[in-house]
């Protein structure tokens, strides 16, 4: 299928091709993949399955060694991270990476860098228009984190401060504050108990149809991936061995091998 | 208000201290400055005491500029004194009889007028040696985007050599039949600062020069806060703490480093500029390497990141520097019957003084808030905190 069907079709993300290659190991191998607007899809795989470098090349952090990445029918292949971020593309990471020493409010606020227009000039002399933004700034943040479920005590408090789960939610309330159409969450059940697990499966149903999103998941916890996705890819050694529905694909055998190993 | 706030925040020695009451804090910076400018009234100049504040609050601007680097953006700077040199090499081409077939001037009183060179309002120079500085920041920065850590304090410290052995050999460099610095030898001398045109300040009365340090202390202070509690400072603070998650919000990396280095190199060349006029020469041997680590000592010592912390460290050590090592304590080895004499022994003491911060108090004199908080724990909820307001 062409990109432009594929566009056409409503995918709000296409990556064509994409292959990424580090000296001699080839960490992602030929993967053509799309998201279509207001879906959730995960990916999935065993470890050092490419899937992080695979993130990595959407959101920007990497170049694709080939291949094309498409969002919302522009060509972001080789476009730098905060300009993916500004076209609607945010994520949260594996290993939890607030700034640690800003607050749960200033970490959102830095969310909403690239809908901010101040300058050195304006920070300094603080004309009315910049008055105004700091303070829509300042609301939004609070308005995120009470949507993420953090408690309004807590806004004030040092990121590296708060709980595990709080942490978790802080993160998502800082990629949700730079305004995405697109969510990447890396991992967002590592470390969580079956209950938190399960308020996060509903959070994400919450966010595709109370912010109108289109959520990418990398997941391990399957009962998460099963529960909420509406498609799965398997990567494995850099290569997608299935995509489907989750029930498709877990009956599939080459992704019971990639998980358990050959059987007989 | 936003200097207000931050007085309360920061002014706290300890930190399980009661609350502060809410006027306490204006009232506290309103004193402080009030003391600050009446001081040279009761000093003679003989003192020497004008002098070394003088010059203490000259490098209190020069911290807080480096502070906007190394301390906000945790981009480390072992160059800093380029923005002194380049700062001080506007005074001496801008305001000074260095080019004498020249023929220049420009706000300046009827006096200078009548001299051969360049002479323009030390305002003006300011400017001028504020957006060479901007730009030489620019051109340091670009070389460090791609590097982390240590390798932009190499990369820093080459470009600080360079600069000091382009003012050394300047004078071999011609445009023209025109040298372009006058190496050793310095240029000399320089225009005395006048704001309006009138007869410039001279050396027989220091204290407008102390109190035009202190109103650029002041004008940077207030910069240096309005800045940190500002999209951009918290752009920079994010650097500082992760920058693949700072690039992955929207911050672009690029931009966001650069104008951290031309922001801390103009108010760097703000102060190069003071100095050069103050000082009445511009010569190479004023641009010794030590001078960064001198600067750079400050920052440390008062608390890196925190506006007030760098303050506190800028006065104490130029004034364990310029009075109480050179002046006070010099003769006190000899008085055990030791042949030497404790100013050789300066950079030995900083380096022990800095050793000991380090054991004791890391985290500095007066830290930033945000290390302190995270030093203690769990304080952050119940404090009266600063907050971004509109």
């Amino acid at each position: 299928m062409s990109d432009q069907a594929q566009a056409a079709n409503g995918n709000i993300l296409v990556a064509d091709r994409v292959s990424k290659i580090f000296g001699g190991l080839v960490a992602v191998n030929d993967v053509s993949f799309a998201i279509p607007r207001r879906s959730i899809v995960s990916i999935i795989g065993p470890n050092g399955a490419g899937k992080t470098t695979f993130f990595n090349m959407l959101t920007g952090l990497y170049k694709p060694s080939t291949g094309r990445i498409l969002f919302d029918n522009k060509d972001v292949t080789r476009a730098r991270p905060d300009l993916i971020t500004k076209a609607g593309v945010a994520r949260t990471f594996q290993n939890i990476r607030l700034f640690a020493t800003m607050t749960a409010l200033e970490n959102v606020m830095v969310g909403q860098h690239s809908r901010m227009k101040a300058g050195i000039f304006g920070s300094i002399f603080r004309p009315p228009p910049v008055r105004k933004e700091e303070a829509r700034v300042t609301e939004h943040a609070r308005e995120m984190l009470k949507f993420v479920g953090l408690r309004e005590r807590q806004f004030e408090q040092l990121a590296i401060n708060l709980s595990y789960g709080d942490q978790r939610r802080v993160e998502i309330a800082r990629a949700l504050a730079s305004g995405p159409s697109l969510l990447l969450l890396d991992e967002p059940t590592a470390g969580m108990n079956p209950q938190e697990s399960a308020q996060l499966t509903d959070f994400m149903n919450r966010l595709r149809d109370e912010l109108e999103l289109s959520l990418l998941l990398i997941e391990h916890d399957m009962k998460v991936v099963m529960g909420v996705s509406e498609r799965v890819t398997v990567l494995d050694h850099g290569e997608k061995i299935a995509e489907g529905e989750p029930q498709a694909v877990r009956a599939n055998p080459a992704v019971v091998e990639a998980y358990l190993g050959k059987q007989g | 208000m936003a200097v207000a706030t931050d007085k309360a925040a920061q002014g706290r020695f300890g930190i399980r201290r009661p609350a502060l009451p809410p006027w306490f804090s204006p009232a506290a910076a309103a004193v402080c400055v009030l003391v600050a400018a009446v001081l040279p009234l009761f000093f003679q100049q003989a003192s020497g005491f004008i002098d070394d504040s003088t010059l203490a609050l000259a490098y209190t601007v020069m911290a807080l500029g480096l502070n906007v680097v190394v301390g906000f953006a945790g981009l480390l700077d072992l160059g800093y004194l380029a923005f002194f040199a380049i700062g001080a090499l506007c005074t001496g081409w801008f305001s000074s009889g260095f080019y004498g077939n020249a023929n220049v001037h420009v706000g300046v009183s009827k006096f200078q007028q009548s001299l051969p060179g360049i002479h323009l309002n030390w305002l003006l120079v300011v400017v001028i040696a504020m957006l060479f500085c901007a730009l030489a920041g620019v051109i340091i920065g670009m070389p460090t985007l791609r590097l982390r850590g240590d390798y932009i304090a190499i990369v820093t410290l080459a470009f600080g050599e360079i600069i000091r052995v382009f003012v050394t050999n300047g004078d071999e460099l011609k445009i023209g039949s025109n040298p372009l610095t006058a190496g050793r030898a310095g240029i000399s001398p320089i225009d005395g600062i006048s704001f309006t045109g009138g007869q410039p300040f001279n050396q027989l009365d220091l204290r407008p020069w102390y109190w035009t340090a202190l109103g650029m202390v002041l004008i940077v202070l207030f910069c240096n806060i309005r800045l940190r509690d500002s999209r951009l400072g918290r752009a920079w603070i994010a650097i500082r703490e992760d920058e693949v998650a700072a690039a992955s919000m929207g911050v672009p990396l690029v931009k966001t480093k650069l104008l951290s280095y031309a922001t801390g190199a103009a108010f760097g060349g703000a102060a190069g500029a003071f100095l050069g006029a103050y000082l009445n020469t511009v010569n190479a041997d004023q641009f010794a390497f030590s001078f960064s680590i001198f600067i750079l000592a400050m920052i440390i010592l008062g608390g890196l990141g925190s506006i007030w912390g760098v303050v506190v460290g800028a006065v104490v050590l130029s004034f364990i520097n310029y009075r109480l090592i050179p002046d006070t304590l010099n003769g006190l080895p000899g008085t055990f019957g030791l042949d030497f004499e404790l100013a050789q022994l300066s950079f030995g003491i900083f380096g022990f003084l800095l050793v000991i911060m380090m054991v004791l108090r890391p985290q500095g004199l007066l830290p930033e808030r945000r290390r302190e908080m995270e030093l203690e724990e769990h304080i952050g909820a119940d404090e009266q905190f600063v907050q971004v307001q509109a």
